[in-house]
């Protein structure tokens, strides 16, 4: 009976193991061993640990990592940040209507966003042209670089406008379920709004927070699309580094591009991993942040 | 009494801001695919022009075929995510076995980033296969970010539906098919549209896993889009996107339309499987 019911689930649960197993893990394990020695169009067919050595000498990669931890800390910082403070502030007076209209830039693929974004904040974009009709520059070259620029800006405000509903609409669930109930008994007992914010709401929502903030970390640290678009050549973010080194006419780059891919992989597994783990703790919002 | 007009000044804002970043990068892009000629320091264009819609809807052109090619493909992923979730979705709600624990971190990881250095491993295999630069070696490989996604979906879904109404139902002499269109396909209807909904669009917006893996034989909306975007075609760039976000818009008019809140918080988990 009970090896039935386990063979049951086992063939129930094939498929999805041929994908995650067979797909993923199988390309992963691959990946790894291509990096490791064992990418045959080279000729290389022996253990080696070269390909990750070599990157810590890489200046390119180097400076990719660096530019890939600012904009990931940063866009989530300002991301957590911001998406608290519009979740308190839509919590009492939002209607239907706003909490649906929310939804809207988080369905807007990243794509789609860094598109619009870059005619904004070019040079020559519609920010630059308002600034020239109120008389605030006169050309173009007067107006801050914001995209393909040192600091990464575009990249980190593209992800910040898809990042903030996505927290806030996390803090506003956990909100919603929390009720005003603790809000209205700290108000009873004296405190001040500021005090009730940090002694009372923030603490309740920060659960919510921090695990969307861990999921849109490990999300940034891997994503492509947006710094291919709105990123500088050099510095590039690694993911870029790793495509573009993948898809180089040269072979002798690939094993070092997927030796790139394999460090962003581990460090969002790393995430993943504690993301399962912050979750599996908080008891109330573990179902919202795993489906 | 005055915390009350600071809360209420907060939630303007904070609604000012929201329907700011809901409206105002969907109508930039319409008047730009309308543009024609908007040259610095012009704030409205000085010609208004079809040319860039008429771009998109020439058969000829190469964005047509694009855009068919994505539709097939995100619809095959669709339905086979939804064949893989399925039978997955019941075992892992209603079935306790160890290591329970280590297939949902398995899905978590697939669907938290984009899988890049599994990817390139997949290339490697298909290039063995013979399946690299091709669409289904594509439609494969989106699968890896698509089913575990549909299957988390599925799994909250039916662990809410108690598997005692199937029981019921057998026993009052319902087959299986019987079973399934009358007690299970209603009671996880909203789950299975919410899913399929996801593994759409999880596909459609897919760019580097179809870079990376279907190279130059597979142009997906995605990639026409960024050529476009590099070439330095406004118009027509927006005209793309705006077709692009096409599908997530329909389906949240859709979606605020006919479902309400439970699914509205399922929905946050989409964002990141872009």
């Amino acid at each position: 009976m009970k090896h039935d019911v386990r063979l049951k689930a086992a063939l129930l649960l094939a498929p999805l193991a041929a994908v995650i197993g067979g797909l993923f893990a199988g390309g992963l394990v691959i990946a790894a061993a291509q990096s490791l020695g064992y990418y045959s169009p080279i000729g290389e067919h022996g253990f080696t640990l070269r390909h990750y050595f070599s990157l810590l000498g890489d200046a390119e990669f180097l400076a990719g990592l660096r530019q890939t931890l600012w904009v990931t800390v940063t866009a989530t910082a300002v991301s957590a940040v911001c998406g608290t403070a519009l979740a308190l502030a839509l919590r009492r007076t939002a209607t239907g209507a706003i909490r649906t209209l929310l939804q809207v830039p988080l369905a807007l693929p990243h794509l789609a966003m860094a598109v619009v974004l870059i005619n904004l904040i070019a040079p020559s974009g519609l920010f630059a042209r308002i600034l020239f009709h109120l008389g605030l520059i006169a050309a173009p070259a007067e107006f801050p670089a914001l995209i393909n620029d040192r600091f990464s800006i575009g990249i980190i405000v593209t992800y910040v406008l898809k990042e903030v509903p996505f927290i806030a609409i996390m803090a506003m669930t956990l909100l919603a379920r929390i009720g005003d109930e603790y809000d209205d008994l700290a108000r009873t007992l004296g405190a001040s709004g500021l005090q009730k914010l940090r002694h009372v709401t923030l603490p309740l929502i920060s659960p919510a927070v921090i695990s969307s903030s861990v999921i849109v970390f490990s999300f940034i640290f891997g994503a492509f699309e947006v710094p291919y678009i709105l990123g500088r050549p050099y510095p590039a973010m690694l993911s870029v580094i790793a495509q573009r080194r993948y898809l180089d006419l040269d072979l002798t780059q690939r094993p070092e591009a997927i030796a790139v891919a394999m460090v962003i992989a581990a460090i969002t597994t790393l995430l993943a991993w504690l993301n399962l783990r912050l979750t599996s703790r908080l008891t109330g919002i573990e179902r919202i942040s795993l489906f | 009494m005055k915390s009350d007009i600071r809360s209420r000044t907060a939630g303007t804002t904070g609604a000012a801001a929201v329907i700011a970043l809901a409206t105002i990068p969907v109508l930039l892009l319409v008047v730009w695919s309308f543009s024609r000629g908007w040259f610095w320091p012009a704030l409205l264009p000085a010609e208004w022009s079809l040319r860039a819609w008429r771009y998109v809807a020439d058969p000829g052109a190469e964005v047509a075929p694009s855009l068919l090619a994505s539709f097939g493909l995100a619809s095959a992923v669709t339905i086979a995510s939804l064949l893989i979730a399925l039978p997955a979705a019941r075992a892992l709600a209603w079935h306790d076995f160890r290591g329970k624990r280590a297939v949902f971190f398995g899905l978590l990881l697939p669907v938290l980033a984009p899988p890049l250095a599994s990817a390139m491993g997949v290339h490697a295999l298909f290039l063995e296969a013979g399946i690299a630069d091709t669409w289904v070696g594509v439609m494969l490989v989106h699968l890896i970010p698509a089913a575990p996604y549909t299957t988390m979906v599925l799994t909250g879904s039916f662990s809410r539906f108690d598997p005692e109404y199937e029981a019921q139902a057998r026993t009052l002499g319902a087959g299986p098919f019987a079973i399934w269109r009358r007690v299970t396909l209603p009671a996880i209807a909203p789950g299975l549209a919410v899913a399929a909904v996801f593994a759409f669009l999880i596909s459609w917006s897919q760019y580097l896993l179809t870079l990376l893996v279907g190279g130059s034989g597979v142009r997906t909306l995605p990639l026409i889009l960024v050529s476009f975007q590099r070439s330095g075609d406004e118009a027509v760039t927006a005209a793309l996107s705006l077709v692009f976000i096409a599908p997530a818009i329909v389906v949240f008019i859709l979606a605020a339309r006919f479902m309400k809140n439970s699914l509205i918080h399922e929905d946050t988990r989409r964002d990141h499987e872009e």
